[in-house]
């Protein structure tokens, strides 16, 4: 593979207090790769992605987006921040704002973006995650479904070089489940980084380039999506989806 | 048919069980032997007309007291050919408050911004005077327009300055959280009077000997701070009250710490707390009649002197009457106004 390294993580440790929950994670990713991380709860892989955007502090080791070496400097943090989305498990959309100015908030402020211009394209992904019709609700007037898409378009608003997604279905019900995944569908087919936890293993065949199973805190196998699903080595690994397919 | 539904509706609301009724009837009862010699008092028996204490002869209230020293009451000492310059203050006051209600939400900013820099002010410049008025020292400021001022410049410099101190006691910086914990706990811990009593007496002691600081504005500054620490844990607890995913999701789409506190926490934290701020605002108007014990005379000192005055001795009940009345209108108005704006920005529970 000849593509420019977006991500790239070095020998990483993090600690919560005495729990080691990431151990030495070395991981690499290329522009437009799609990885799916998975695992059993408390293996760490919400955490390991926190740590990409630092919204989790590491203790050691190194952490690189498309050249910016993470460090206590805000400048650099907020430039990741900036260039890397984030959607949550529990949406965290502002629910004082209207979708729309859920959606405008961060590129008028973060990207000094015109107002009128960041409206277009708020519109514009709204309408491509499909609630264009809903812009001027309240979160709390939609479903769950709809949230989360409206989530997926706020942080696409900022027009992000890489997506994270830490398990962006677990917290709907299952007929809005499809919803959500055929919105990052399109988003994979449009040639985005993506990171996703996640546990929907039907969505991880049909759109990642590697898998990731990870367990108490390293990782245990990686592999291109093909071969995880047919050749798993590990027995943990085997484990796992003996349980979840 | 009407007396119908009013049986029906008091066996439900007044007669629903044995105790119930008791209390129904025991308040009836209170209400029975009170109001009617009250109302008696306060208007079928009370005097109006006149000029001097010796109009009134009935038995009930003498309003003569009231309306001759009604002027004083309102606006102190001060000299009454500038009277105008007080009302113009609170007319502009009133009129910008008045137009938030109207104007889309974009030039509301501009109105804060206007009632928290500039109103102050201009205030400070048509009741102090300059520019040729006559300068009227803050000593002859007095009565309810001095409450006023007081409670105003309370509020417009103890909000902002709370909503700091909440913020430093939850930042990651251990200088500024221990400074506001510190700053917090003091003035918290410290009863008003003592405030007022550094303020005024105690602070000019510290001073070089000729530096000079406005005692109106000492006590001012004394009670604003004061209150700012009251503030700050009325809106510590709501920033307490949001999840860690509005600061995650605000931090994830690159906002800084004053972007992600400006448009995604406060407006929130702050929201949910306008019942909490409300009551800190309607205890500071309450508390200002305190500093009568410091020799200064906003309404209820006002009441104080007039009372004592050899020709209208005997009117203590009137004049605590009328501040009363007028306490609770001023308290009332605070209170549905803050309801009302949590009915306005209760967006995500509809």
């Amino acid at each position: 593979m000849n593509k420019e390294k977006v991500i790239e993580l070095v020998k990483v440790n993090k600690w919560y207090g005495e729990f080691h929950v990431l151990k030495d994670i070395d991981l690499s990713v290329y522009q437009g790769e799609k990885i799916i991380v998975c695992g059993p709860s408390g293996s760490g892989k919400s955490t390991l992605i926190r740590c990409i955007n630092r919204l989790e502090e590491h203790q050691d080791g190194v952490v690189k987006v498309r050249d910016i070496t993470l460090d206590h400097h805000t400048q650099s943090i907020e430039k990741i921040r900036s260039e890397v989305g984030m959607v949550f498990q529990q949406f965290n959309l502002f629910p004082h704002l209207s979708i729309l100015d859920n959606c405008t908030l961060a590129p008028s402020w973060v990207r000094k973006m015109p107002k009128k211009d960041a409206e277009e394209l708020a519109m514009q992904y709204l309408t491509k995650v499909k609630i264009d019709d809903q812009a001027s609700k309240f979160p709390g007037q939609l479903s769950g479904g709809q949230q989360q898409r409206a989530a997926i378009a706020r942080a696409l608003c900022m027009e992000p070089k890489i997506m994270l997604f830490d398990e962006p279905t677990s917290a709907l019900d299952p007929e809005m489940i499809k919803e959500v995944l055929d919105v990052m569908t399109d988003l994979a087919k449009g040639g985005m980084t993506m990171i996703v936890v996640s546990h929907e293993m039907a969505f991880a065949k049909e759109v990642a380039d590697r898998v990731i199973f990870m367990d108490e805190g390293s990782i245990v196998e990686e592999k291109p999506t093909a071969q995880f699903f047919s050749n798993p080595e590990n027995e943990r690994t085997k484990l796992f989806l003996s349980q979840i397919l | 048919m009407k007396i119908k539904n009013l049986i029906n509706w008091s066996k439900q609301n007044l007669f629903s069980s044995v105790f119930n009724s008791l209390i129904s009837l025991f308040c009836i009862y209170l209400i029975i032997i009170s109001l009617p010699p009250f109302i008696d008092w306060a208007f079928l028996s009370a005097t109006f007309e006149g000029k001097l204490k010796t109009d009134c002869k009935t038995s009930g209230a003498c309003w003569v007291f009231v309306k001759v020293w009604f002027e004083k009451f309102m606006y102190g000492f001060y000299p009454v050919e500038n009277i105008w310059r007080i009302n113009l203050s609170f007319l502009i006051l009133i009129l910008s408050i008045a137009a938030s209600f109207f104007v889309k939400d974009k030039f509301k900013i501009y109105i804060l911004f206007f009632l928290i820099f500039i109103f102050p002010i201009i205030a400070f410049i048509l009741i102090h005077g300059s520019f040729g008025m006559q300068i009227v020292e803050s000593r002859e400021w007095g009565g309810l327009a001095l409450t006023f001022i007081l409670a105003i410049f309370g509020i417009i410099f103890s909000f902002p300055l709370g909503v700091l101190l909440a913020l430093g006691r939850r930042s990651e910086l251990p200088v500024i959280k221990y400074f506001s914990i510190c700053f917090i706990e003091f003035w918290r811990g410290i009863p008003l009077i003592t405030v007022l009593f550094a303020a005024a007496v105690m602070f000019p002691l510290l001073l070089p000997a000729d530096t000079y600081v406005d005692k109106t504005l000492r006590i001012a500054i004394g009670i604003a701070i004061f209150e700012s620490a009251y503030i700050a844990e009325v809106v510590r607890g709501g920033l307490q009250s949001l999840s860690k995913g509005q600061y995650d999701a605000a931090k994830s789409l690159g906002m800084g710490y004053w972007k992600m506190n400006i448009f995604i926490i406060l407006p929130q934290a702050i929201k949910t707390v306008i019942p909490g701020i409300a009551n800190t605002f309607i205890a500071l108007l309450k508390d200002t009649p305190l500093i009568v014990l410091v020799g200064m005379a906003e309404i209820l000192g006002m009441i104080n002197l007039a009372k004592a005055n050899p020709y209208w001795l005997g009117m203590a009940v009137e004049g605590y009457v009328f501040a009363a009345a007028i306490f609770w209108v001023v308290s009332y108005f605070l209170s549905s106004y803050s309801q009302k704006l949590e009915n306005k920005y209760s967006t995500e529970k509809k």
